[in-house]
């Protein structure tokens, strides 16, 4: 079908029935809407498990309605450390970007009709459901959810019930969604790279394309090398719990006195297989997000990127260093001391593209004519979060400061950050951005502002100051932060934070409430609302079935042309034709 | 088509100042704590040489990070303030080269440069071996509980057995009784050192994957089961200190921990009759 496509001889037929529309459709713009509101629905989940473990670290004593016990066990803490931790990092933080908005766009952005393969697509899709449903019910099973984290560490997630509440089916439900996961994001990224490479508008070369598109590119390769590591390791760790194997697991374990029957293997291994995974995937959750970042502050800057090439090339430069420095999360494992040298300069060498970035967003900003819309307050917001959970990143990467930092409240203030409120920053960004496309209205502008403005100075709240009681030496993972006794003292910091958490939390319901009330109630877009140059604002709001109804653009310029000298208008859209464009000046 | 040349300027000054501000308290309210100190967000003295280095090393990476977190968020702070839309004409540029490699180079020669000074405290615990001289402690760990095992009098750990394990009849790292060199092991809950000794332990873990931190020795290691990790330390302040578990565990990490006492030369040498008369 594709490749009639630029001819314009294309025929795709809306499908009738409703279960063909909106259930199993092989519409990316569909299958788009269907990854943001299982993220938007996995977010919800995830926060109130944040806000009952933030409860519990100030109120530990709390009688809670809907705890089973009243008070909340250290068992069921570790659980929702778990699932939040997997939710997150599953479900919204790679489902949203790459899933939702990479799905929508990426096709519409370089001028093609669908993915390349839209039934793959579909099936991505499914899935990646099965996989969320699978991970919800870890909840309702017997011994309830998982309690190893979502590192899911051998042995303590490798032998069953015997390790822990939570360790029998939940955790092997947790395995099953994993791995789920893996193998419809291998299909999501096989079918990104094929469609970036070969459905490309006439005139759509590698460096005109939209920095949204390199940074979902760059993201798809990213998913294609590092999903299928964790998806073996899955089925490993899987075969080590139900068929007596040991890979993971080594000779003369000791359980409650017992000895337990295995030998041979390595915990080490599951850890290597985890963070080769792990380290990517904290780009790919990130990188979708610094593409949105640099497409939104040239919008609202009327400015082009300040060195495209160089943001382009960052990108891959990210990418690239992103797979040889998984061993800095191993510093203290017992891997050699050496590796964990090599791995500390290559990680510090990462510093380098992404301070590229940096630079070159300021330098977007700089000379601008900057319009604070909704979209363009949260890729401000994505930048300085970005620049403040990086730099912590920089005492982590050293393996000696790692030895007093590692395993306490600064990591999680440092990828909360660097990886959960930049990234989400990039969500709300795309979605403040191409609400407007994808549905034909806009979203209230007040509210949007109310909501930024809350979050932002919320977020900072809630985690700069974890970054101090993780340096006086607050351990995470613990359900009783007043275990140790020096901790105690920290304890006023703690409710700080808890109060900021749900306040923050709070402000997500206006924008759950502007989502909504919009979709019926916004005032109506029209094709481009925001003066904007790339092929997705040439098209209807929002597109027809077939993007461009018939009439695939061609491209003659690069992807931010805002502002040139001697135009009438401050925007030139890609697909201007350099007649038409004569005709702007 | 529509134009892009209606006034869109009324309203840019409003959330250009909050957005600026928010930036510049956060920045101010990060270094005020860093500085001042408010509430007790530092970590104790180090108690060793090795430790003071971390510090060093931490203090370095302060001062270039914060550096570099000052003035990329003020100047930040400072484009949003002053390229508001007030009605102007964009400044058309592409970028610059020479701004590019300025800027890649700085960074290329502070990061890794940072990195590179950053060898030396680690490579003095983990590249070089402990003393032939160096008190021996076994480490052992299992869900929720640390214990300690000196060599007694003849210098050498008796061997181990799995099958043996026993918590609940005394005998919790499962001592081989018929190895002669284990009749004189002594097995502790917490940890007792010589100050200004050099100590080398030996990590290993039962079941699942734990972790040996004290704050003051800036040390952390993990203890994996399958492995024997030496980590060794001289500790040069007498005191009581605090050993936690930081690799989750289970349903009792949170309350796994134990004490370091380090103690003189004479105290230790009494610690270790006393326990050998009650062992």
């Amino acid at each position: 079908m594709s490749s009639h496509a630029h001819t314009g001889h294309a025929v795709v037929v809306e499908p009738s029935g409703f279960i063909r529309k909106y259930i199993f459709s092989i519409d990316h713009k569909v299958i788009g809407i269907q990854y943001f509101l299982l993220a938007l629905t996995a977010v919800c989940v995830g926060i109130v498990l944040s806000l009952l473990m933030r409860f519990h670290l100030v109120y530990p004593g709390a009688h809670l309605p809907f705890v089973s016990g009243g008070i909340m066990t250290p068992e069921q803490y570790l659980a929702l450390v778990t699932m939040h931790g997997t939710i997150m990092v599953f479900f919204v933080l790679t489902t949203a970007p790459q899933g939702g908005f990479g799905n929508y766009f990426l096709p519409i952005q370089i001028g093609a009709p669908d993915m390349a393969f839209p039934r793959l697509n579909m099936l991505s899709f499914w899935v990646t459901f099965l996989a969320f449903v699978a991970i919800i019910a870890a909840f309702v099973v017997p011994g309830g959810a998982p309690i190893s984290g979502w590192t899911g560490y051998t042995p303590l997630s490798g032998m069953g019930e015997v390790t822990g509440p939570g360790e029998g089916m939940g955790q092997t439900l947790w395995i099953v969604s994993i791995s789920l996961f893996c193998l419809a994001s291998l299909l999501g990224a096989l079918n990104f790279i094929a469609t970036t490479i070969d459905l490309r508008a006439p005139g759509m070369t590698l460096f005109r394309m939209p920095l949204t598109v390199w940074g979902w590119f760059v993201t798809a390769i990213l998913g294609l090398l590092a999903f299928g590591v964790l998806l073996a390791g899955g089925i490993l760790l899987l075969l080590d719990r139900s068929a007596g194997t040991s890979f993971f697991l080594p000779a003369g374990l000791v359980v409650n006195d017992q000895l337990q029957p295995h030998s041979g293997g390595s915990p080490l291994l599951w850890q290597h297989l985890f963070w080769f995974f792990g380290h990517p995937e904290v780009y790919i959750a990130i990188l979708p997000g610094m593409g949105v970042a640099s497409h939104v502050l040239s919008t609202f800057s009327r400015k082009p990127v300040f060195g495209y090439r160089a943001m382009a090339m960052a990108l891959c430069a990210i990418g690239f260093l992103g797979f040889m420095v998984w061993g800095h999360h191993m510093f203290l494992s017992g891997m050699s001391p050496y590796s964990g040298f090599a791995f500390s300069v290559l990680t510090m060498s990462i510093g380098v593209p992404s301070a590229i970035k940096t630079f070159n967003w300021i330098g977007t900003l700089w000379g601008g004519k900057i319009q604070f819309k909704s979209p363009m307050l949260f890729a401000l917001g994505f930048v300085s979060l970005f620049v403040s959970g990086g730099l912590s990143g920089l005492f982590l990467a050293q393996p000696a400061v790692d030895n007093m930092l590692h395993a306490t409240y600064y990591v999680v203030a440092h990828f909360h950050l660097v990886m959960g409120v930049a990234a989400i920053f990039g969500i709300f960004s795309a979605t403040y951005f191409w609400f407007p496309k994808m549905f034909g209205r806009m979203m209230s502008e007040p509210l949007a502002k109310v909501h930024f403005w809350i979050t932002f100075a919320g977020a900072y709240c809630i985690f700069m100051p974890m970054h101090f009681i993780g340096i006086a030496g607050g351990i995470r993972r613990y359900a009783d932060a007043t275990g140790t006794n020096y901790a105690a003292a920290l304890q006023p910091v703690h409710v700080f934070m808890t109060y900021a958490a749900f306040i923050t939390g709070a402000a997500q319901l206006i924008f759950l409430f502007n989502f909504f009330w919009s979709l019926k109630h916004g005032a109506v877009a029209g094709k481009n609302p925001w003066n904007a140059t790339t092929l997705e604002w040439i098209t209807d709001s929002p597109p027809p079935i077939d993007n461009f109804g018939g009439d695939y653009p061609s491209v003659y310029r690069g992807p931010y042309e805002f502002s040139v000298p001697g135009y009438r208008q401050d925007f030139i859209p890609q697909n201007l034709t350099p007649e038409q464009a004569a005709l702007l000046k | 088509m529509r134009l892009s040349n209606r006034n869109s300027s009324s309203g840019s000054a409003a959330p250009a100042a909050m957005l600026a501000s928010l930036i510049v308290i956060m920045v101010a309210a990060t270094v005020y704590v860093f500085a001042a100190n408010p509430f007790p967000s530092r970590p104790p003295a180090a108690i060793t040489s090795v430790g003071l280095l971390v510090d060093h090393q931490y203090f370095l990476t302060l001062c270039v990070t914060g550096t570099v977190f000052i003035l990329s968020q003020l100047g930040l702070a400072y484009a949003i303030w002053r390229f508001r839309d007030r009605g102007q004409a964009a400044h058309f540029t592409r970028g610059n080269n020479t701004m590019e490699m300025i800027w890649t180079t700085a960074t290329i020669v502070l990061f890794l440069g940072l990195g590179l000074m950053g060898r030396k405290a680690w490579a003095q615990v983990r590249f070089t071996p402990a003393e032939a001289n160096a008190v021996q402690v076994e480490v052992t760990t299992n869900q929720f509980v640390f214990n300690f095992r000196y060599p007694g009098p003849d210098g050498q750990f008796g061997k181990l057995d799995p099958t043996q394990v026993s918590a609940s009849t005394g005998n919790p790292l499962g001592l081989d009784p018929k190895d002669p060199a284990g009749k004189d092991d002594i097995v502790v809950p917490t940890l007792t050192v010589p100050v200004d000794h050099q100590v080398e332990l030996l990590i290993r873990s039962q079941d699942v994957i734990h972790n040996f931190y004290v704050r003051e020795l800036r040390l952390q290691q993990d203890a994996v089961p399958g492995m024997v990790i030496p980590i060794h330390f001289t500790a040069n302040q007498i005191g009581h200190y605090e050993i936690m578990c930081t690799q989750l565990c289970g349903l009792g990490h949170y309350r796994m921990r134990s004490f370091l006492d380090v103690v003189s030369e004479a105290d230790y040498q009494n610690f270790l009759k006393q326990q050998g008369a009650s062992q």
